[in-house]
C-alpha cells in the first residue's frame, strides 16, 4: 500500500479540479483506463462478469487473507470510459484492508469528481454494480476471517 | 353560447387550427413550425441544444396531446362506463371517441376490434395467453423472425413452454432482411401463427407483411403483426393487410406512455377467453361462475388508462392532420440524408442495410464502443440509444455486442443529423 485511501481520493479530487470542461474530463478518464493492466483472456469467464453494464466488464478478485483481509482486484471492460472508471475504482479500493473498503464513501468521492451521475444504477455503465461487487468481496472476506477466528483452535 | 363541457369539441377546435400553419404555400411541412409544437425539442441538455434521435424508443409529445391530458385531468376526470353522473358520462364519451379514432386510423371495420392495452408488449402477451393458451397444443408451431423485439419473442417462448408447441424462426441475411426462401420449409400445416414485425426497431427493415400474411393464411395460420414501429412511420390499414391481430404502442406515435392497442379480427376475439379477470370484463358475476362481456370489454379488465386513451386519440388526430404519407415522405428524405452522411464517416458500419427500410440508423464504429459513443454524444446534447435495443438475437446474428442507434421522427432535421456526424468526430478524437 503506497498511499492511504484518503490521500488517493484527495489526489483524484485535485487532478479533476484542474480539468476544465467535460471533454478534458473524459479525455483524462479514458487515459487512466488506457494505463490499466489488461486482463488475461483466460480470466474473462462468466463467474467474473459484472452485469448491469452495456459493455462487457470482468472483475477478478484477489484477496489476501489476514487480519484484516486485503482486498485487491483486476477489472477490464471493452469500453474506454468504463476502463477509466475502473482505474478510478482501483485507486480507491485496490490493495486496501477490507474495513476501509467497506467504510469508504464512494458516492461522496464520485460527487466531488463530478462523476456521481455515472453511479446511478440506471446508467448501465457498470460503475454501480462494480462498487457493489467490491463491497461484497470485502464483506465476505471479513465474514470468513471472523469465521476462522470463531473456529476452536486445534490444540 | 357556452361551449359544451366535452373534451371532443375542444380537440376538434385545436385540430382545425393546425393545418395551414404547419404547411408552406406548396403544401410541404414547415419543420420549424412543426417543431414548435413539441416543447421538449427546445430543451438544452448539458448546455447544448437537444438533438433528439431516440424516437424508436419513444417520441416526444406535441402540444395538442399535452393539452388534452391536462384538460382531461382538470375538467373531465371520472371513472368510465358505470357512472350516471355528468362527468363520468363525458369521460366515457371521450374514451369511446378515442377508440373510434383508433379504429378509423388503422381502418378497422369496427371499433369492437380495438382493445386498449398498456402497449405493444401487453397486446402481444394478451394474444399469446388468450388465443395461444386456447389454441396451441403439442406439435403446433409458432413462427417468428430473427429480427423480433424481445416482446415478440418471450411471450411465445412462455406459451410454447406451457402448451408444448414449438417456436420456429425465419432467418435474416447480412442486410437484415428476411430470408424468404426459408418459408418453404418453415411455413407448414403445423404453423398455427406467424407473429412478425412490420418494421424492425433495431435495423429499420420493413418486412413485406402483405405477402407474408397471404402465404401464412394459405398455410392455414393466423398472423399477428407487431406494428410498434410501423404505425408511427408507415401507417397501417388492417383491412388492406388482412392481418388477424395487430399491436402497437401510443408512446411511439406521439401519444402518452402506458397506452397501446390490440386490433383483433372480431370473430376471433369473440372466440377467445379473457386475459385478465376483474371489473369491466364481465356481464354477470356469481360466486359459482361468471359470464364474460363481449369484446373489446372482455379484454379490458379493471379501470383502463382513460387519460392515455384520450391522449392517444389526440395524437392520432395530430398524425392525421400532418398526413401519414407526408410523414413517410419527409422521413424517407431524412433517412437518405442520414445514410449518406453516416456513410462518409470512416470506420462506421451501418447495421441494417435492407432495400426497404425506414427511420433507423443503427451502426457500429471501429474506433469506439457504442457505450463510449453514446456517453460522448450525450455530453454534446445528442440523444441516441446504445445497446441491444431489446433485440439480442439481432446482435448475435451480426456478432456484435451492441449498436449505436439514431432513430428519426418527422420533426428531425438534416442539421441534427449533421450534428450527429460532427459529434462522432468528437468521439473519434477522444477515443
Ligand atoms: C418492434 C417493437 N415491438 C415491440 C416493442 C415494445 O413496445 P412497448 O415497450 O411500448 O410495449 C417495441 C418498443 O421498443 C418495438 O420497437
Amino acid at each position: 500500500m503506497t498511499i492511504t485511501q484518503h490521500d488517493a481520493a484527495e489526489e483524484l479530487v485535485e487532478a479533476f479540479a484542474l480539468l476544465g470542461d467535460w471533454e478534458e474530463r473524459y479525455r483524462f478518464i479514458i487515459d487512466l483506463g488506457r494505463r490499466l493492466e489488461p486482463l488475461d483472456e483466460s480470466l474473462k469467464i462468466e463467474a467474473h462478469r459484472v452485469h448491469g453494464c452495456q459493455s462487457t466488464v470482468y472483475l477478478v478478485p484477489r484477496i489476501q487473507s489476514g487480519d484484516p483481509p486485503i482486498i485487491d482486484f483486476q477489472a477490464q471492460s471493452d469500453a474506454a470510459i468504463v476502463n477509466g472508471l475502473i482505474a478510478i475504482l482501483r485507486r480507491i479500493y485496490a490493495d486496501r484492508p477490507a474495513p476501509e473498503v467497506l467504510a469508504f464513501d464512494a458516492h461522496g468521492l464520485l460527487k466531488r469528481l463530478g462523476l456521481d451521475e455515472h453511479l446511478s444504477p440506471t446508467r448501465r455503465n457498470g460503475l454501480h454494480e462494480m462498487v457493489k461487487r467490491i463491497q461484497s468481496l470485502a464483506r465476505r472476506a471479513m465474514e470468513s476471517a471472523a469465521d476462522a477466528d470463531a473456529r476452536p483452535s486445534s490444540c | 353560447m357556452n361551449k359544451p363541457p366535452s373534451i371532443t369539441p375542444s380537440i376538434e377546435a385545436e385540430r382545425s387550427a393546425h393545418p395551414g400553419e404547419l404547411f408552406d404555400d406548396r403544401g410541404n411541412l414547415d419543420i420549424d413550425r412543426l417543431r414548435a409544437d413539441f416543447p421538449l425539442l427546445a430543451r438544452k441538455v448539458h448546455g447544448k441544444p437537444l438533438v433528439y434521435l431516440d424516437n424508436a424508443a419513444t417520441t416526444q409529445k406535441p402540444l395538442p396531446v399535452i393539452e388534452t391530458l391536462d384538460r382531461y385531468y382538470r375538467m373531465h376526470n371520472a371513472n368510465i362506463h358505470r357512472g350516471i353522473h355528468a362527468v363520468a358520462e363525458e369521460a366515457t364519451e371521450a374514451f369511446e371517441t378515442a377508440r373510434k379514432r383508433v379504429a378509423a386510423f388503422i381502418n378497422s371495420p369496427s371499433e369492437r376490434s380495438v382493445i386498449f392495452t398498456s402497449g405493444t408488449t401487453e397486446s402481444i402477451n394478451l394474444v399469446a395467453r388468450s388465443w395461444g393458451g386456447a389454441n396451441l397444443k403439442p406439435g403446433d408451431e409458432v413462427l417468428i423472425s430473427h429480427m423480433e423485439h424481445h416482446s415478440n419473442i418471450v411471450p411465445w417462448q412462455l406459451i410454447c413452454a406451457q402448451t408444448g408447441a414449438s417456436l420456429r424462426v425465419i432467418p435474416i441475411d447480412d442486410h437484415g432482411q428476411l430470408v424468404l426462401d426459408s418459408l418453404d420449409d418453415l411455413l407448414t400445416e403445423r404453423t398455427r401463427l406467424l407473429a412478425i414485425t412490420q418494421m424492425s426497431n433495431a435495423l429499420g427493415t420493413i418486412n413485406p407483411v402483405s405477402s407474408l400474411i397471404k402465404r401464412a393464411h394459405a398455410a392455414g395460420a393466423k398472423v399477428l403483426i407487431d406494428a410498434a414501429q410501423s404505425v408511427p412511420h408507415l401507417g397501417v390499414d388492417v383491412q388492406d393487410l388482412d392481418c388477424d391481430f395487430l399491436a402497437f404502442s401510443g408512446h411511439k406515435v406521439f401519444g402518452p406512455t402506458g397506452i397501446g392497442v390490440l386490433y383483433g379480427r372480431e370473430a376471433l376475439l369473440e372466440s377467445m377467453p379473457p386475459f385478465l379477470g376483474g371489473g369491466e370484463m364481465i356481464k354477470q358475476v356469481r360466486l359459482d361462475g361468471s359470464e364474460f362481456n363481449d369484446p373489446p370489454y372482455r379484454f379490458e379488465a379493471g379501470t383502463p388508462n382513460i387519460a392515455g386513451a384520450i391522449g392517444l386519440g389526440a395524437a392520432i388526430d395530430y398524425v392525421q392532420s400532418l398526413g401519414p404519407e407526408r410523414i413517410a415522405q419527409r422521413e424517407a428524405a431524412l433517412l437518405a440524408w442520414g445514410t449518406e452522411a453516416l456513410g462518409s464517416v470512416p470506420g462506421l458500419r451501418l447495421i441494417g442495410t435492407a432495400a426497404q427500410k425506414a427511420a433507423v440508423l443503427s451502426f457500429v464504429l471501429d474506433f469506439a464502443h457504442p457505450l463510449d459513443a453514446g456517453m460522448i454524444l450525450d455530453r454534446q446534447g445528442i440523444a441516441v440509444r446504445t445497446g441491444h435495443h431489446c433485440a439480442q438475437p439481432v446482435m448475435d446474428r451480426f456478432k456484435i455486442p451492441a449498436t449505436v442507434r439514431a432513430s428519426l421522427a418527422v420533426y428531425n432535421t438534416e442539421r441534427e443529423i449533421d450534428s450527429l456526424v460532427q459529434g462522432l468526430e468528437k468521439v473519434r478524437d477522444l477515443s
